[in-house]
């Protein structure tokens, strides 16, 4: 916004309804409901549909089904969701299974093709990642929300989170992972959002 | 601020006149940032409700929301004169030009007309013919924005038709719609205007839902189904 020299608003408090419990990121407000966000209508996938896939190169690919995603080790994350359209969710509970689990499975350990990749969901929508940020305990495919299966208008049964970044980044219906060498826009990112989508910077848009 | 115009009594167009006006695309929004003097900052997005055709100028066409932080602000308190630090234009999957063809399903809820607006000025100023049809979902005929210009412009005989529905007050001798968007009504549009080329919809989350969720079920690819959700909770 021209710079970062702020216009004052005359008359302008703030009134921030209902006070966050800790800071949030510059620009976003507290909001305790789940809002939905999607350019599109909702994918209809069902469990037995669901099916996620790492394309491992040359050829190769290796897949999960809804019960091998139960028959893996779970985790209950806890964290904060900070969303370019301005809300932040505090607090809220997810559980599924770390990324890294995935890539052990897929034979893939310390040696991924590429730095990059593009995840995708059923219905075709895309986003980027440096592999780096969905490793170590960063991202998760997940299919509970505060303890409940998640509902379909908020990606189920199964999507990914990656809290760190702006939530767009946190695909719904997520399908699949293609490594890349190099960093390539993803559905948003070819609309003017951010490469990377860190809310701590507040890289919304494109020259932020 | 150039000049505040009121469209119902919840409803408000801000014209802002912009330093360095930039084209867009109808369906674009710009975010507002408001700073209070201990540094304390909120944004908010509004839709373009001008027609990229209108140059220098943008009108922000907003709707207050009881007990919000921005949209009572600028209801309230902003005057003629006044600056409003915006960013802009932002948007892409839910945009719409001539180019992009038809024919034209826009379904729209309360506020969710802003952006559809925008398109149908842009497709008027460029004497588009792309046959086009509004459904459009209000409490009552008082709370209809932008009222005279969309009988005008379905007047005008260019392929352009508007389909009201009431959901609360419903005025003597109305025989149009007068409930919720639900799978019926969009199937009854739809068919009117026969092949459904692009569809966006706009407004409540709720609504947004049901509206896109019709479509889907009258067998429209997603893929031509566009979709903005403007608030958490449903207004209608
Ligand atoms: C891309 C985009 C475009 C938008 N374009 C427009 C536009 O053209 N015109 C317009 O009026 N608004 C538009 N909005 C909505 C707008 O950004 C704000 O969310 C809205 O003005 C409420 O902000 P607030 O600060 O007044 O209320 P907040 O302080 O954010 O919210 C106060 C309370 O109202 C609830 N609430 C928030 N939004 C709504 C809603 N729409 N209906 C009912 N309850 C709500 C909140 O959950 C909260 O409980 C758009 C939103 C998006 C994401």
């Amino acid at each position: 916004m021209e710079g970062n020299v702020a216009v004052l608003s005359r008359g302008f408090s703030g009134f921030r309804r209902p006070q966050p419990p800790r800071e949030i990121p510059e620009g976003q407000y507290y909001e305790t409901g789940f809002p939905v966000l999607t350019y599109g209508p909702t994918e209809r996938v069902s469990q037995s549909d669901w099916k996620f896939t790492i394309d491992l190169g040359e050829g190769g690919f290796k897949s999960w089904t809804w019960d091998d995603l139960m028959a893996m080790p779970q985790t209950d994350i806890h964290t904060d969701i900070h969303c370019v359209t301005k809300w932040s969710m505090l607090d809220s509970d997810w559980k599924g299974v770390d990324l890294d689990v995935f890539f052990e499975q897929a034979g893939l350990g310390e040696n991924i093709a590429g730095d990059y990749l593009m995840i995708r969901s059923f219905g075709g929508y895309t986003t980027n990642l440096p592999v780096a940020d969905v490793r170590g305990g960063k991202a998760y495919i997940v299919h509970e929300f505060g303890g409940e299966p998640i509902t379909q208008e908020h990606g189920g049964p199964v999507r990914m989170i990656v809290p760190h970044l702006y939530f767009w980044k946190s695909a719904k219906w997520v399908e699949s992972i293609r490594f890349m060498d190099e960093d390539a826009p993803g559905f948003w990112e070819a609309n003017g959002y951010h490469m990377y989508g860190d809310p701590w910077k507040e890289q919304r848009y494109w020259g932020d | 601020m150039e000049s505040i115009t009121v469209e119902t009594y919840r409803v408000k167009t801000f014209r802002l006149l912009l330093p360095l006006w930039q084209p867009f695309r109808p369906g674009m929004h710009y975010d507002v940032r408001l700073t209070a003097p201990d540094g304390y900052q909120a944004q908010r997005s509004y839709s373009i409700a001008t027609g990229p055709e209108t140059r220098n100028v943008v009108d922000l066409t907003v709707e207050t929301i009881e007990g919000g932080e921005v949209s009572p602000y600028f209801h309230d308190i902003v005057e003629v004169g006044d600056q409003v630090e915006v960013r802009g234009p932002i948007g892409g999957p839910f945009t719409w030009d001539g180019s992009m063809g038809g024919p034209l399903l826009l379904i729209g809820g309360g506020s969710g007309i802003v952006p559809l607006m925008s398109m149908l000025r842009h497709r008027n100023s460029t004497a588009c013919l792309v046959p086009t049809l509004l459904l459009y979902s209000s409490r009552s005929p008082g709370n209809v924005i932008y009222s005279d210009e969309l009988d005008a412009l379905s007047a005008a005989g260019n392929g352009f038709e508007v389909e009201h529905t009431f959901t609360r007050k419903i005025p003597d001798g109305w025989n149009g719609f007068a409930r919720r968007v639900d799978v019926e009504m969009i199937s009854e549009v739809s068919d009117r205007l026969g092949i459904i080329g692009r569809a966006f919809i706009c407004g409540p989350e709720g609504f947004v839902e049901t509206a896109a969720n019709a479509l889907v079920n009258a067998g429209i690819a997603s893929e031509r189904i566009r979709t903005e959700r403007f608030g958490p909770i449903g207004t209608r």
